[in-house]
């Protein structure tokens, strides 16, 4: 005897705002009468943080991690005991999507040490012989769109061998020129980072020009607080010996799900980087660091 | 049955003929006549006929009874049709044939907005792959998560298996990298197919992301520039994938928006639902985190037109997007293959976006000081590649950009000034000349020319750019006053090329501008330096190929033979063919130019003498292994030529010629029978001339071409042409008044009977030669009619001889050919004792005048129908007692049966007699047709009205028709 449990949201995309209604239906196919003691949905918001091993040692990373906060929790009974008719029966939900009090909901975040994530879970519960059927379902919640104007604050940057900083040796670094500039460092996520970078000369060739996104987690704690930068992607915009003073474009798209708009509470962080990298071809690792401040307009 | 008397009807032939003229019946205009011309009045209310039912075509089409074979033509007629599309495309197909690639192949289109008069990369693409080819040794670096389909690569060497083992550990272990070493062209090109048919499968069996996998390992491929001559084929061979998987993917998403009905060709952001939307956007996410650029920049090419499903302007930000991404390529030549690749699928999916081409173009030429850097350098040295030859790798790429560009660009001037500021780049410049429109370039020829010479010699070799030049050329003409300056410019610079195989691939395009524009007296020079550089060295060896097409393109403009054989340096031009192939189908292709354009008959001495030469050389090729159909086709030219030359009244030396000829050709049967039928008209033209009476001096030339004739006929080996051929010269030879040499033609065709053969080969089978030769035979009876009688040998010397023949010739068992030759040879005999001949030849006394009448004479006939109607009985007698054969019996005696009544005189009781008898006896068994016995009858009834004829009615009487059962 064969059920399936699935639970479909009304919106293809599945991005909800605060204060909208997550709609939606159970959906149940099963072959004959299925005999059940009630169904329950719940609606979840959690943010889950962990210590990283490096800044707390490996034991209290494992048994300190932080316990949940909770952003939004509501529970309804869908069906009573009883029995659902043989075939496919949908039954019809809806949340509102409001906080209680002064929380706020976090925007959808896929992180290492920060992951804000929605959830509807559904269960089933049955008799003794038959097992309960659970079933969950992420939704994502993207936050409310800022009120200020974004200013987008261009950066132009020149990296030259003395520009730099961390070099074991200046002296074996081959001589170089590269100009560019990033159109904004305070970004709307929902579009792409661009700018341009232009090698104007550069004694060895170059082999790669590669732009990575790092995200930056913060998580604070009772001994005090934890700082971690990751990479989320790295997109290559430019391979081989590039064609010297033609500007070459920077573009992006951040990634969704793993960036969301830089958020600074009291107990975490998340923050944005890119990292403009100069490979040339004896290897040597040109960066450029620039810090990124996303937002959603 | 006892001996019959012969007894020949006397026959008044004039009065006989008087009889059979029916009274003229005219036809009147409106009648029906069934051979009546018809006249088609108006062939469109036809046509509309045709489309309309057919009920209604019955109705309209009444004022002309329509002809069943006209009208199912709808009009006009397919054959003429054909003539006519092929008249005005002959210009266009002799420049495809000229002009290599210039040729404009038009094939299907898919859904595109560009129009039919866009090339499409269809056709470059088998170009590309067939040009660019290596025998290096290839490879194929895929990383790839669970590919397990493969087969061991077939290689035997262990270290080979061994590997292969540990590549498969490999798969197991990490899930990815692997490597296939050692490639040849082909086996790579089959992998690349089996990626793409396992992309489909992936596909089919919803593995989407492996799809996309397959997907981004081929594109990485395509930054792999090892085994550069070859880039140009990979990248073919690649973007069939690229393209395949952008198929899928638009479809599918296609497919999820057409749920309730299928989406519009013309449909907008809003038809779309938000779940195609939402795989669509997903499709654009992941790509954009592709980490490599060239995957990236390919895989989102590939799907560019799936943005129609996201927003209206999608299409337009994205190109230019792509296209500066682009810059970030290092290797020019992997750049410029991708921008070729986002022009072409930008010219798919929206024409009209002539800017990011453009910005391509520009970008394009930013990034060629590049090919002089250090990168591409030191590349080309570790591959041991030229310069040049690097150079011509970016050919396909530029001329594909430009060809997008240059489609319905009316800004063609701009680009070209953009192009000239550029520092006069040859390997640009050569692509505007290939990619542009020939009338454009034409017209700008000189300035090209100019920008040709500006160009640093180091890079691209300048007869390149003067081949395109002249490709550009062939098309279309520059203004008339810059046409000489431009060949002597561009002549200048290709007699300079020092490699024969660069120079003559050059002269051969540049032949068909000369020939075009100018006189044989350029032309000739043209050929002078080709035969100075080619033969050096016995370079023309290696250049057959473009010294053929040197000859057909001069032959394609010029067809006055006089002049061209005048150009000194034609036949010398010619002897550089020296392979013997290659001579014949030189000479062959002249030949069949010759036939086609040479209508008027010549006695042009410089014709006369180089085609002998060339139709020498053809003949000279025949020997014991040429093939049957090869021999017939040479000496089907050769006829040609032949039947065109004419001295006109000088008839000696057109004899002369024949003889020259037959010396020539004596290889060739069918030559050799052309030739005595050409000299059989000369006699007959001579006869004439001379209105029928020879004097001296003709009698003898006549004679002569029957010696001519009588000795050439026997080294002819089909003994059929040789029995035909003598009968005709016999009966030419009769109308000159030549009667000896008749004589001994006839002699001739009969003592040869013997020697025909039972069965002959026809058309390559075996068939029975009687039917020809019971033809021949009747045919000859017919002449010996009016053959007069030899004063030294007996009377009917030739019929008893060919009658003995006859009786001699081992002939087919159980046939009744023999018989049935002595029942035609009755109403010749029956003939020969009338007073007065059916027909006779002027001039020439028959045995009619000969003997008068003799009673001698007559009765030797006579006494010969006899032996002959006593052969026929026992003939019927003999098929008479096998119950088999009686239908060959009753057809026999009905046919015996027929003679008589023509040709007998049936006042003879016996002879009446014998008629009855036959007439029963073929009824007999009942074979005859009673319709034939019917009409039999009544003609014969028909006849006894007839003054002379009423014994008649008394055999009438005693002829019954066999009842029907």
């Amino acid at each position: 005897m064969s059920v399936t449990l699935d639970i479909r949201l009304k919106r293809a995309n599945k991005v909800y705002h605060e204060g909208e209604t997550v709609a939606g239906v159970i959906l149940l196919v099963c072959r004959e009468a299925l005999q059940h003691h009630g169904i329950t949905l719940s609606m979840e918001g959690l943010v889950n943080l962990q210590l990283s091993s490096k800044s707390v040692g490996v034991f209290e990373a494992f048994y300190n991690s932080v316990k949940p906060i909770q952003l939004i929790s509501s529970n309804i009974e869908v069906a009573k005991a009883g029995k659902v008719p043989a075939g496919k029966t949908e039954i019809p939900f809806e949340f509102p999507l409001n906080t209680k009090g002064n929380k706020v909901l976090y925007e959808t975040y896929h992180g290492v040490f920060v992951n804000i994530q929605y959830t509807l879970r559904c269960d089933m519960k049955r008799s003794l012989l038959a097992k309960d059927l659970s079933r969950n379902c992420e939704f994502i919640v993207h936050s409310q769109p800022q009120k200020a104007k974004v200013v987008p604050t261009p950066v132009n940057f020149t990296i030259t061998p003395d520009t730099l900083q961390n070099i074991r040796e200046r002296t074996a670094l081959p001589k170089f020129l590269i100009r560019g500039h990033l159109d904004a460092t305070n970004c709307v996520i929902s579009q792409p980072l661009t700018g341009e970078v232009v090698v104007e000369n550069s004694d060895v060739p170059i082999k790669s020009i590669e732009l990575q996104l790092v995200r930056v987690e913060t998580c604070g704690c009772a001994e005090g607080y934890a700082r971690d930068a990751t990479e989320i992607q790295n997109i290559q915009i430019a391979e081989g010996d590039v064609c010297h003073s033609l500007a070459i474009p920077i573009y992006m798209v951040f990634p969704r799900l793993f960036t969301c708009p830089t958020l600074e509470t009291t107990n975490f962080k998340v923050e944005f980087e890119v990292n403009i990298v100069i490979v040339l071809h004896d290897d040597h690792l040109i960066t450029e660091n620039f810090p990124l401040k996303l937002c959603r307009v | 049955m006892a001996a019959v008397q012969w007894r020949s009807r006397g026959r008044n032939y004039d009065a006989e003929l008087q009889r059979c003229r029916p009274e003229a019946a005219l036809v009147e205009f409106g009648d029906y006549h069934p051979l009546k011309p018809i006249m088609v009045t108006d062939t469109k209310t036809r046509r509309g006929t045709r489309k309309g039912s057919t009920s209604s075509s019955s109705s309209s089409s009444s004022s002309a009874p329509a002809d069943p074979l006209s009208s199912m033509l709808d009009g006009t007629d397919p054959l003429s049709m054909f003539a006519a599309a092929s008249a005005s495309e002959a210009p266009a197909m002799s420049h495809s044939v000229s002009a290599g690639d210039l040729g404009r192949k038009k094939r299907e289109k898919e859904e595109e907005v560009v129009g039919p008069d866009f090339e499409p990369w269809s056709s470059k693409r088998g170009e590309i792959l067939a040009r660019f080819t290596t025998t290096e040794k290839l490879s194929i670096n895929l990383c790839m998560g669970s590919d397990k389909g493969k087969a061991p690569s077939p290689g035997s060497a262990v270290s080979e298996k061994v590997r292969t083992r540990l590549e498969e550990l490999d798969d197991l272990e990490e899930g990815s990298q692997r490597e296939l070493l050692n490639l040849s062209q082909q086996d790579y090109a089959n992998r690349i197919e089996e990626l793409n048919q396992s992309l489909k499968e992936a596909w089919a069996s919803d593995q989407k992301v492996r799809a996309l996998k397959i997907v981004i390992q081929c594109s990485k491929l395509l930054s792999d520039t090892s085994v550069i001559q070859f880039y140009p084929s990979k990248f073919v061979l690649i973007t069939d994938i690229l393209d395949t998987f952008g198929r899928l993917v638009y479809d599918r998403i296609w497919t999820m928006c057409s749920d309730p009905r299928p989406l519009p060709d013309s449909f907008t952001v809003d038809d779309v639902n938000d779940t195609a939307k939402e795989t669509c956007l997903n499709w654009f996410f992941k790509i954009a985190s592709i980490r490599e650029l060239l995957p990236r920049l390919y895989v989102e090419a590939a799907i560019l037109k799936c943005n129609r499903f996201l927003n209206k302007s999608g299409i337009q930000e994205t190109l230019p997007r792509l296209t500066a991404m682009i810059r970030g390529i290092g290797d020019p030549l992997v750049a410029a293959y991708t921008r070729a690749y986002l022009c072409r699928v930008g010219m798919e999916v929206a024409p009209h976006l002539k800017d990011s081409l453009n910005r391509n173009f520009f970008d394009l030429l930013g990034t060629f000081r590049q090919i002089s850097g250090d990168s591409v350098q030191n590349q080309l040295v570790l591959q041991r590649v030229e310069v040049p030859e690097y150079l011509t790798l970016y050919s396909p790429a530029i001329n594909w950009i430009l060809q997008c560009i240059a489609y319905r660009a009316p800004e063609a001037c701009k680009m070209m000034d953009r192009c000239k500021k550029l520092g006069n780049n040859a390997l640009l410049l050569n692509s505007v000349m290939r990619a542009f429109r020939p009338e454009f370039v034409a017209a700008r020829a000189t300035d090209f020319i100019g920008m040709i010479k500006d160009c640093d010699e180091a890079g691209f070799p300048k007869h390149l750019l003067f081949g395109s030049l002249g490709r550009s050329l062939a098309c279309a003409d520059p203004p008339e006053s810059e046409r000489l300056t431009i060949l002597n410019e561009a002549w200048k610079v290709v007699t300079k090329v020092r490699n024969p195989q660069d120079y003559v691939n050059c002269a051969e395009i540049w032949v068909e501008f000369t020939c075009r524009h100018f006189t044989k007296r350029e032309v000739n020079t043209v050929l002078a330096d080709i035969i100075k550089h080619m033969t050096p060295d016995r370079a023309f060896e290696d250049a057959y190929p473009q010294l053929q097409s040197v000859i057909r393109k001069i032959l394609t403009y010029f067809h006055d033979f006089s002049l061209l054989f005048s150009m000194e340096r034609f036949l010398p031009f010619l002897d550089m063919f020296q392979k013997d192939s290659v001579r014949v189908e030189v000479c062959r292709s002249i030949m069949e130019v010759f036939i086609k354009h040479q209508v008027e008959p010549t006695r042009d001495p410089v014709i006369l003498n180089a085609m002998l030469h060339i139709c020498k050389t053809m003949h000279d090729s025949v020997n014991a292994l040429t093939l049957e159909d090869e021999k017939r086709s040479l000496a089907l030219l050769i006829i040609g030529f032949i039947r065109v030359v004419s001295f006109g009244r000088d008839f000696e030396q057109q004899l002369s010629f024949c003889v020259e000829a037959r010396a020539t050709f004596c290889n060739l049967e069918p030559v050799l029978v052309q030739l005595i039928h050409t000299v059989n008209q000369l006699a007959m033209e001579t006869s004439a001339v001379m209105r029928g009476s020879h004097s001296r001096k003709t009698a003898a030339f006549v004679r002569a071409c029957a010696a001519y004739s009588f000795i050439t006929i026997p080294s002819l080996s089909s003994i059929f042409s040789r029995l035909s051929l003598y009968l005709l010269s016999g009966q030419v030879a009769l109308a000159n008044q030549c009667l000896s040499q008749a004589d001994a033609f006839l002699k001739a065709a009969v003592s040869i009977l013997p020697d025909v053969p039972r069965s002959i080969s026809v058309e390559g089978k075996l068939r029975s030669s009687e039917s020809f030769l019971l033809d021949f035979i009747n045919n000859f009876l017919a002449t010996l009619l009016v053959v007069p009688d030899h004063p030294e040998h007996g009377v009917l010397y030739l019929v008893r001889g060919l009658l003995n023949m006859v009786q001699d010739y081992t002939w087919e068992d159980n046939s009744d050919a023999k018989v049935r030759v002595y029942v035609s040879a009755l109403p010749l005999l029956a003939a020969m004792s009338q007073e007065t001949y059916l027909y006779s030849i002027p001039k020439v006394d028959s045995n009619e005048t000969l003997y008068g009448g003799d009673p001698k004479f007559l009765s030797e006939i006579n006494k010969l129908c006899e032996t002959l109607i006593g052969q026929i009985l026992d003939h019927l007698k003999a098929l008479g007692r096998d119950e088999q054969s009686t239908r060959r019996q009753c057809a026999l005696a009905f046919s015996l049966f027929g003679v008589l009544l023509a040709h007998g005189d049936l006042r003879n009781n016996k002879l009446s007699q014998l008629a009855v008898n036959l007439w029963n006896l073929s009824h007999k068994h009942g074979y005859c047709e009673t319709r034939i016995s019917v009409r039999t009858l009544e003609y014969i009834k028909h006849q006894a009205h007839l003054p002379d004829m009423t014994h008649l009615t008394d055999t009438v009487q005693r002829l019954a028709l066999q009842s029907r059962t």
